[in-house]
């Protein structure tokens, strides 16, 4: 299944947030979305996913989802959204208990979903005793339970320390590598970009517009640190973020 | 491995420790040691003629009473009645207030016309409503149980939609992403996000409803531990009446008990 946004735009009473977006998200492809702080990268995923009606455009599904598939379009929270009542399991076992299924096919995926994620030792944990890396894992699985057609990532490597997020980094890597999963993945950080994105998006200060859009041909298992082709990308993107941010910067201060 | 330089030097003197305190934590043995003190003081008090007895009686007079109340088998009755008006209108109180709570915490339309009517009645004094209660449903249990349903109603009712007010939308968001169902989400995720509001609103609507108990029972009961003190007090008989007041702190903190239990289970996750 792919996505195609149509002619997106979207205000909040008078404050334009984005302007004429239009964009493909291709089967398989990881494209992600950066742009300076409140140029509407949030919203937009939103609109994605289905949570907010854009003012003008649509977006549309191309294609249908597989078959076994029970929520195509799935989110992962930059706050991981844990309910913090039930365990790891019964975290993963909330987004399954809406489906027809009986009891031995849920635990089933839940089991698997677990080991993919290599939580299984914490099934039984609450998420206040896991640290943060742990619980984004745990969404992950979450997401993972539903098979998605499409996985939409806000920002969601963002509370954690930079550690984590390296080793985070390398399960999402693994993972597509394994599953070819299709994602729109939010970041204010470039190196993520670089790392994860076969298309790169680049918004504008708000209203948010597309200013460039990069695609990035080299394999994923190929991306290693200290790449003198990323890097160049990725200076070339910050360039091109730069200016925009400290233009945003300045229009907070007049506000 | 320690750092070589740091243990070369013997000089200076230790940095002062300024840390600690502001963390009062209970101690197990202290409650009823002050308890029995004030206990031996009063008695002392009293045998010794510094306490005059008309002011107020031996804590063993007082316990006299009890045993006498429990001899006569009036205890149990005095304690039926009052549990079983405390136990339903209580509950009833609870469970309406939760379901309209809920209501308000959900749906516009609820908001809109019921919380301006719930914040109107919610201050006033419920005792004042008891004529009312009297001529609306009869002197006999009926006003009695209604007047503690109708105090034990609106806090709860403020104590949920606040509750529901505070569950994170972030949750909810993350419940619709995932497609469940209007029901799975106010099952799910709103009611058990609200559910520490809602005992903690248990616990205040408790601590109203025995004060509603004790002035519905003082006015034309026959039984009950209202009752029991308004005739205690009437015949001056203080020993009774310490009696009674003591039965009521009881019955308080029994319920507190109960519903910390409560707390301590439902909320384990915390
Ligand atoms: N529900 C809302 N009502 C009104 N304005 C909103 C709402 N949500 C977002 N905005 C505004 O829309 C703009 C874009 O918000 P959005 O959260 O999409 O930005 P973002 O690119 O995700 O920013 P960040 O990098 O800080 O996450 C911001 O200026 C924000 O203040
Ligand atoms: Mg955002």
């Amino acid at each position: 299944m792919d996505l195609n946004l149509r002619h997106i735009s979207h205000r909040y009473d008078d404050v334009e947030v984005l302007r004429d977006i239009n964009l493909d998200i291709r089967r398989g492809q990881i494209v992600c979305i950066i742009g300076p702080s409140g140029c509407g990268k949030s919203t937009l995923l939103r609109m994605i996913g289905g949570l907010e009606r854009p003012t003008a455009g649509e977006v549309l599904q191309l294609g249908v989802p597989p078959a076994d598939c029970l929520n195509p379009l799935t989110y992962i929270f930059q706050d991981f959204a844990l309910l913090p009542w039930r365990t790891v399991e019964g975290n993963v076992s909330l987004v399954l208990e809406d489906h027809p299924m009986d009891a031995a096919a849920r635990q089933e995926i839940i089991q698997d979903v677990l080991a993919r994620t290599k939580l299984s030792d914490f099934r039984k944990a609450y998420p206040r005793q896991l640290s943060g890396g742990m619980k984004q894992r745990v969404a992950i699985a979450r997401a993972l339970a539903v098979r998605p057609a499409v996985l939409l990532m806000d920002e969601p490597l963002s509370a954690l320390d930079s550690q984590t997020r390296e080793l985070l980094m390398d399960d999402l890597v693994d993972l597509w590598e394994k599953e070819n999963y299709t994602a729109a993945y939010v970041t204010h950080n470039l190196a993520e970009a670089v790392r994860l994105g076969h298309k790169i998006v680049v918004l504008s200060r708000r209203p948010g517009e597309i200013r460039d859009i990069v695609e990035i041909d080299m394999p994923l298992s190929a991306r290693t640190t200290e790449n003198t082709e990323l890097e160049a990308i990725q200076k070339r993107l910050w360039q091109l973020m730069r200016d925009e941010a400290r233009a945003a910067d300045m229009e907070l201060v007049d506000e | 491995m320690s750092d070589k330089t740091a243990e070369k030097n013997h000089e200076g003197k230790p940095v002062p420790f300024r840390g600690g305190g502001f963390l009062p934590r209970p101690k197990k043995i202290v409650a009823p040691v002050v308890f029995i003190a004030l206990i031996a003081f009063w008695e002392f008090g009293s045998r010794s003629g510094f306490i005059s007895p008309l002011v107020l009686p031996a804590p063993s007079e007082a316990f006299d009473a009890f045993l006498n109340l429990v001899n006569t088998g009036l205890l149990w009755q005095h304690l039926a009645a009052s549990l079983q008006r405390l136990l339903i209108g209580w509950f009833s109180g609870t469970l309406l207030g939760i379901i309209v709570g809920t209501l308000i915490g959900l749906f516009s339309l609820a908001r809109s016309g019921l919380s301006p009517l719930v914040s109107a009645i919610f201050p006033i004094p419920k005792i004042a409503l008891l004529p009312l209660f009297i001529i609306w449903f009869g002197i006999g249990e009926g006003s009695k149980v209604a007047t503690i349903l109708f105090g034990t109603f609106f806090p709860t009712v403020i104590a949920t939609y606040g509750g529901i007010d505070n569950v994170d939308r972030g949750l909810i968001r993350m419940g619709q992403s995932f497609g469940l169902t209007r029901m799975s989400i106010i099952r799910k995720i709103i009611l058990p996000g609200a559910l520490p509001a809602i005992l903690s609103g248990a616990r205040i609507s408790a601590a109203i409803a025995i004060i509603l108990l004790v002035a519905a029972e003082m006015i034309a009961a026959e039984y009950g531990i209202g009752a029991y003190i308004l005739l205690a007090g009437s015949l001056m008989a203080t020993d009774q009446l310490i009696t009674g007041v003591a039965l009521l702190s009881i019955l308080g903190l029994i319920f507190a008990w109960i519903i910390g239990r409560a707390e301590k289970y439902f909320l384990k996750w915390r």
